[in-house]
């Protein structure tokens, strides 16, 4: 009895920390998110946070469903696989308000080069060209529909 | 060369994430685990001649614990989430566990050490001092003014326990920055099993030599007498701990330059040219052999008090600056080669930005500015004990 | 006729984007997907097939990633290496001009081997930048992608260093650690990633390992597969045909 009187003070300081670890788990309580730790140890409200990101390509089944015809003239050529988003850009914001957003037509200097200018690094077999030797600076669609690249 | 990059680097490698604030971090961390470290050699290991510096060491441990988790935070791109450390630690990361460590050692460790040690001038200043002083003592006396004999044995047993616990809870305060450090396995700069231990003689060494320094500092300050024995045996200590660290650190260059492995040409080339002045220069031949050689000539040869003080002083502040370039080398260095190990890039240090040198010096001045409050608050020198009692 | 179905098509991806912008109230109220929708996690497994020999450095798909995740300028999701091997192998000649977000110039080498690889986050099944992070604001989500909560993320940056292929950076504007997420808000309603979409060649597929019929069960039996730095043990789902061993 003497010693628990001599050591009162301890018994403060451990009440004191005591108290905090108890206010802690408190807070802690309160403040975590609920379903925290639902599928692993995250928010499961963050899933939800990063699907809402909008689109901005809208995909290939989204273009053909309307443009059919030039999708027919490009399932006819080399160009078969290649995407209408992958030279035509992000176009959800014009399937989204297809009267007042309109396409810009892709500049075709830049565009065919991009792929087809000749680098060594690239594969041997993908058709490539000196551009400067090959077309003297006349734009590549004089001889080339893009659609169907055959001439 | 764009932005100061050499080679290849990974084109999001170019910025260096972690700057000079996370280079004071294991710093002063690691001054305040080897402060400890060095007042609890007087109390559990019976090493009667440091007692002089064992309030002054504890002090400074709070003074530097107080400040450690500032660059921290200031470093972090969302402050204000910070508390998600407590609310939601990820087992997985060694980083998770440093708020817990760090409450653990400043609330169970330090705080109650200092308050059992002092308890008796508290309550002596609470019955004595008048107007707010006294509130705070009174205070800090947790209403307790209980400093019988029996009581004050009590506080005496209870005080080496938890010092007994607080040298291990020190060794995993700062281990556990090594680690950090050293599990991340992208990072061969890093990555080895030896970070820890390392950083934890690292820590010892320059806590020690914080603590000489302010030790001999505050007496100069005060005009009283430098205890030689103490200076003697804590720069005894300084030089054992300090061939320990340097001794580990050459083993993990040799092993290193043994091995040799993918990562080895990139780190050599970065060790000898953006890192020469930080590493070489600085770290090792100022910082670390200097100092050493210093320490050394004290054991062997017998100096006056006067150039032994001297050399001491100097070896410790060599010490500290030895110490924090080898931080800089660890944290800055880890960052400035590519993972690619193909290129490296630059670190230019900011000056009034946010983890620029100003808010910096300004950490590491404010460790300072505490400890001068404590010191006033909790006056750490025996001899006016003895003067009053 | 033709402009009577156009407008009857035109009203059914109207309908698919509106699905969109109701995803994208939920921004704000940060709920999960409701009852309705009907993605399962749990029947996906994402990850990519890349074809080095497939691979022309046209950028395309830096661009769409950038255009599509609006990117901060001089970061990168993705971007496409330029290696060229002389016979000094441990020691390519590596660029990345911008990440090649405007392709590469024609300069290369002919006289040494030479090949472009991409890159992005390789969606490691043992994360290490996951098993770092302190309060669980970066996870491998349930179908196999590494994602970073935007709301909870500290900005420690110790994610990004835990990295070993440099996928991570930090973001200049909203201060938290960012990165691929294999583009989350379009494969879980059914569409490819940005770059799979703009790639003009077939180098980058997206694959799910989960579903039996995906083209990615014959890729890894019929191809010499390699991941990045396989040493790490990271458990990547990004998988290489034909990747040269000079490739870090």
């Amino acid at each position: 009895m003497r010693l628990l009187r001599e050591a009162g003070h301890l018994v403060r300081v451990a009440l004191v920390l005591a108290a905090g670890v108890v206010l802690f788990l408190i807070i802690r309580n309160a403040v975590v998110p609920k379903d925290f730790g639902r599928y692993g140890h995250f928010r499961p409200e963050a899933l939800g946070v990063i699907r809402a990101h909008p689109v901005a390509f809208a995909g290939q089944s989204t273009c053909v469903a309307c443009h059919d015809d030039q999708a027919k003239e490009r399932a006819a050529g080399k160009h078969a696989h290649v995407a209408c988003e992958a030279c035509h850009g992000p176009q959800a914001a014009h399937v989204a308000d297809i009267a007042n957003v309109k396409p810009a037509l892709p500049d075709v200097a830049t565009l065919c080069a991009r792929c087809h200018e000749k680098n060594a690094a690239k594969p041997k077999s993908f058709p490539q060209v000196v551009t400067a030797e090959h077309s003297g600076g006349v734009a590549c669609n004089t001889c080339h529909k893009p659609h169907n690249p055959q001439i | 060369m764009i932005n100061g990059v050499a080679g290849y680097m990974y084109p999001n490698e170019v910025e260096l994430q972690w700057s000079l604030l996370i280079v004071l971090y294991p710093y002063i961390t690691g001054l305040v685990a080897g402060a400890f470290i060095l007042a609890s050699l007087e109390r559990v290991f019976k090493v009667e001649e440091v007692r002089p510096t064992y309030r002054l060491a504890l002090l400074t441990a709070l003074a530097f614990l107080l400040v450690a988790p500032l660059p921290l935070q200031l470093h972090l791109g969302h402050p204000e989430r910070s508390f998600e450390m407590y609310l939601t630690p990820h087992r997985t990361s060694a980083m998770a566990m440093f708020g817990f460590v760090y409450l653990w050692y400043l609330m169970v460790v330090l705080l109650v050490e200092i308050w059992l040690d002092y308890r008796a001038d508290i309550v002596h200043q609470a019955q004595t001092r008048t107007g707010v002083m006294r509130w705070i003592y009174r205070a800090l006396t947790l209403g307790s003014q209980n400093v019988s004999p029996a009581s004050r044995r009590i506080d005496d047993k209870v005080g080496y326990v938890v010092t007994v616990i607080g040298i291990p809870s020190a060794f995993l305060l700062h281990g556990y920055v090594g680690f950090i450090f050293g599990s991340v396995k992208a990072n061969p700069w890093w990555s080895t099993p030896l970070m820890p231990v390392v950083f934890l003689f690292s820590a010892m060494t320059s806590g020690i030599a914080a603590v000489l320094v302010i030790y001999v500092g505050s007496s100069l300050l005060r005009r009283t007498r430098i205890d030689m024995r103490c200076l003697d045996a804590v720069g005894k200590y300084l030089f054992y701990t300090f061939v320990i660290d340097f001794s580990l650190e050459m083993l993990d260059l040799v092993h290193r330059t043994y091995e040799a492995d993918e990562s080895f040409r990139s780190l050599d080339f970065m060790v000898h040219t953006r890192l020469f002045i930080s590493q070489i220069v600085v770290q090792i031949f100022l910082g670390t052999l200097l100092p050493l050689g210093l320490l050394a000539a004290t054991q062997l040869v017998r100096f006056s008090d006067a150039i032994r003080r001297r050399i001491y002083v100097g070896a410790s502040l060599l010490t500290l600056v030895g110490i924090f370039a080898m931080r800089w080398n660890v944290v800055i260095g880890g960052q400035l080669f590519s993972k690619s190990f193909l290129g490296y890039t630059t670190y230019k240090v900011e000056f009034a930005a946010r983890e620029g040198l100003l808010p910096a010096l300004a950490l590491m001045i404010l460790p300072f500015v505490l400890l001068l409050v404590l010191v006033k608050l909790l006056p750490p020198w025996q001899e006016q004990e003895v003067t009053e009692g | 006729m033709e402009i009577t179905r156009r407008q009857l098509l035109t009203r059914c991806t109207q309908l698919l984007v509106l699905t969109g912008t109701a995803a994208a109230a939920l921004e704000k109220t940060g709920q999960a997907p409701g009852p309705d929708d009907t993605y399962h996690m749990a029947d996906h497994w994402w990850g990519m097939m890349i074809d080095i020999e497939k691979c022309i450095g046209c950028g395309n798909c830096v661009r769409a990633c950038s255009k599509e995740n609006n990117v901060p300028e001089g970061y990168f999701r993705t971007w496409v290496e330029r290696y060229q091997v002389t016979e000094d192998w441990e020691h390519p000649k590596v660029d990345s001009p911008d990440g090649a977000i405007h392709g590469f110039p024609a300069n290369t080498d002919p006289n040494v081997k030479s090949f472009f690889v991409p890159k992005l986050c390789n969606h490691c099944a043992d994360s290490p930048c996951v098993q770092v992070c302190p309060v669980g604001a970066t996870f491998v989500s349930p179908d196999g992608v590494v994602l970073v909560d935007p709301d909870y993320c500290l900005g420690c940056r110790y994610c990004i260093q835990a990295c070993p292929y440099g996928c991570r950076y930090f973001h200049p504007e909203k201060h938290i650690a960012d990165k691929c997420t294999l583009c989350y808000h379009r494969i879980t309603q059914g569409l490819t990633t940005a770059c799979c979409e703009a790639c003009p060649t077939g180098a980058r597929r997206l694959c799910d390992l989960k579903d039996p019929n995906d083209p990615v069960h014959e890729f890894l039996r019929n191809n010499m597969v390699h991941v990045l730095k396989p040493q790490m043990a990271t458990g990547a789902k990004v998988y290489y045909n034909n990747l040269d061993g000079s490739v870090r």
